[in-house]
């Protein structure tokens, strides 16, 4: 890749830019509160498009380009069957009692709702987990650095966690939504002329339709039966597995996401905070998965564009890179280059941001040095996002040391998570659920989880206590070791539940549906959360309609 | 607090102005590309910036 001054130019820039606002939000922190929550003080465009920004790494950004080309327009349905639907359901029916019960974190509400054992569980979990995220994002940036402009890893590594750790110091919380929020702007602005340049070279959607096999172009039409796609399940895996399990596991209970809703300044404002993100999310497939699949259509065209190869076979991974070298001249390129490591940073500081809270709130204060003046904690959260950017430089190391551990510890969090939403909505939902059932629920469903996936293969992974079954992906493997560990833990939570006693309904108030008053409503219908909600369903499902 | 739109404004404009200086002066190009994409994208993100700074502007006054 040829890289001019221009190039590097744009890269300082934004540096520049993502430093100075760091610098000027020094200002606002004068509490932990302001620093770790933001102190209920950001206006809903801002939480909004950090809701959905936090998300959009560049791993997702890269690999969903790559399943783009790989698994066709199917990839839609990690964001139409999978995102939209949840975070429509977190808005609407869960953040009133986040936002409600005052709760500082996610593991504080399990506190509220059930008891310190589950919080501790899911706090400490949680901190480990995003320690492991933030570092591996590291590692794939140091590579992607090393391979772009020939810097070392070590150098590629230190020089971005600087950068991150420098503006999350300073402004804490707020400067890592901000930063999250121009970080969005770069990728929807700096990628869309890449899928717009691919899908017109290849001659619009019908040049795409007319090259590809149907199957590539269609979301639904082939989902019959596994063998009829390339993704390799079926429509109750798929709605069960990703549209249900995980899509709501992650958005409705993982704290990285909604400690940005959190942020808002009230209640309306947080429930319509992942609504009015839903919006811009279900146009985000239009800028990075169909570019992946013009990238097939192209390499058939004969234009002297190929799909990246690895080891013989095609490597997705570098499609994405690959379309940027041969669309963007020196300028556009520096563009795009600085919108990739954008959401490398800004994936790295969401998670410095919700580590620092959880070990602050939920970790220290609860277990460590439970009455100091919030001085020592606003001091605690500073030295927090000290050493847990240095843990996670750490992590990343360890990640180019020992690859297949990485892909373990990632694979032992999934099943630590899969159980989680089934908690959450025994929790939110049923007031007889218990403390004891939660938390047995929670430790069965990992075990189930954990025993799904050591009982079936997929793709050679899996299967260390004898192979029972072969999924015909590890994306079905995926979906299904999800299903079986939140019907364990969804059971196992009401039959414990059931044969203990009840928290008196006055403790429940404010934590639990049912129990609860309704949240006041806007008076003007267009901010009502359940109408906005109805509205971004319905072109929700428009969207399935046109790609069906 | 501070207006985001103001920096993120400032930065776009900015943006602008360096890919359009670089559109009308250098010829770099791209294998599938026909277009001067730097100078195009320019101007975009030039207008871009200026809408967030008219907003800024309008919120303060």
């Amino acid at each position: 890749m040829s890289l001019h001054l221009v190039d590097y130019s744009i890269l300082i820039l934004y540096f520049g830019f993502v430093l100075g606002i760091g610098w000027f939000l020094r200002k606002s922190v004068a509490s932990s509160s302001d620093f770790l929550t933001a102190s209920h003080s950001l206006p809903l465009w801002i939480t909004s498009l950090a809701f959905l920004a936090a998300n959009m790494g560049a791993l997702e950004m890269i690999g969903m380009c790559g399943s783009g080309a790989k698994y066709g327009m199917m990839t839609s349905h990690f964001y139409w069957v999978g995102a939209i639907p949840a975070m429509l359901f977190v808005g609407v029916f869960m953040m009133p009692f986040y936002y409600g019960s005052k709760a500082r974190s996610v593991p504080e509400y399990l506190k509220l709702r059930f008891d310190e054992k589950t919080r501790g569980f899911n706090a400490i979990t949680f901190a480990v987990m995003t320690i492991f995220s933030s570092g591996i994002s590291m590692y794939a940036l140091g590579i992607l650095l090393q391979a772009i402009f020939g810097w070392s890893f070590t150098v590629s590594v230190l020089v971005s966690a600087g950068i991150v750790l420098a503006y999350t110091y300073l402004g804490g919380l707020s400067s890592a939504i901000y930063n999250e929020v121009l970080q969005f702007f770069l990728i929807v602005v700096g990628f869309s002329p890449l899928a717009i340049l691919a899908v017109q070279k290849v001659g619009g959607w019908e040049g795409i339709s007319a090259r590809l096999e149907p199957a590539m172009t269609e979301s639904w039409r082939h989902m019959g039966t596994p063998q009829a796609n390339p993704m390799g399940v079926e429509v109750f895996g798929l709605f069960m597995g990703l549209g249900f399990v995980l899509s709501f596991g992650y958005w409705c209970t993982n704290y990285l996401v909604v400690q940005r809703a959190m942020a808002a300044r009230n209640m309306t404002d947080a429930r319509n905070t992942p609504i009015v993100g839903a919006f811009p999310k279900m146009f985000i497939p239009f800028i990075v998965i169909v570019p992946g699949i013009a990238a097939v259509a192209l390499a058939q065209m004969g234009a002297g564009y190929s799909i990246p190869e690895k080891n013989g076979g095609p490597d997705y991974d570098l499609v994405l890179i690959s379309l940027m070298e041969q669309f963007y001249p020196s300028g556009m390129l520096g563009v795009g280059l600085t919108a990739l490591i954008a959401s490398f940073m800004s994936g790295m500081a969401g998670n410095v941001t919700a580590f620092n809270t959880v070990w602050t709130y939920d970790i220290y204060q609860s277990y460590v040095r439970k009455n100091a003046p919030d001085s020592h904690y606003l001091w605690m959260g500073r030295m927090a996002t000290i050493f847990g950017t240095t843990l996670s430089i750490g992590a990343a190391y360890l990640a180019r040391s020992f690859n297949n551990m990485m892909d373990f510890l990632q694979l032992i969090f999934g099943f630590v998570n899969a159980p989680l939403f089934a908690t959450f909505l025994l929790g939110m939902f049923w007031k007889r659920a218990t403390a004891n059932g939660a938390f047995s629920g929670l430790v069965s469903g990992t075990g189930a989880a954990a025993l799904t996936y050591g009982m079936t293969l997929a793709e050679g992974k899996g299967g260390w206590l004898g192979v029972m079954y072969e999924f015909p992906s590890s994306m079905a493997q995926n979906f299904w070791v999800a299903i079986n560990a939140f019907v364990v833990c969804f059971v196992v939570t009401v039959v414990v539940s059931l044969a203990g006693k009840a928290r008196p309904e006055k403790e429940l108030v404010g934590l639990v549906y049912g129990v609860t008053p309704h949240a006041a409503e806007p008076a003007v219908w267009f901010k009502r959360p359940a109408v906005l909600a109805t509205l971004a369903a319905a072109m929700c499902v428009v969207l399935n309609v046109i790609f069906f | 607090m501070l207006d985001l739109r103001k920096p993120a404004g400032y930065f776009f404009l900015l943006l602008g102005v360096v890919l359009v200086a670089t559109g009308l002066t250098a010829e770099f190009r791209a294998p599938l590309l026909e277009t001067n994409l730097n100078l195009q994208f320019g101007v975009f993100s030039v207008l871009f910036g200026g809408v967030f700074l008219v907003l800024a502007w309008r919120a303060r006054s």
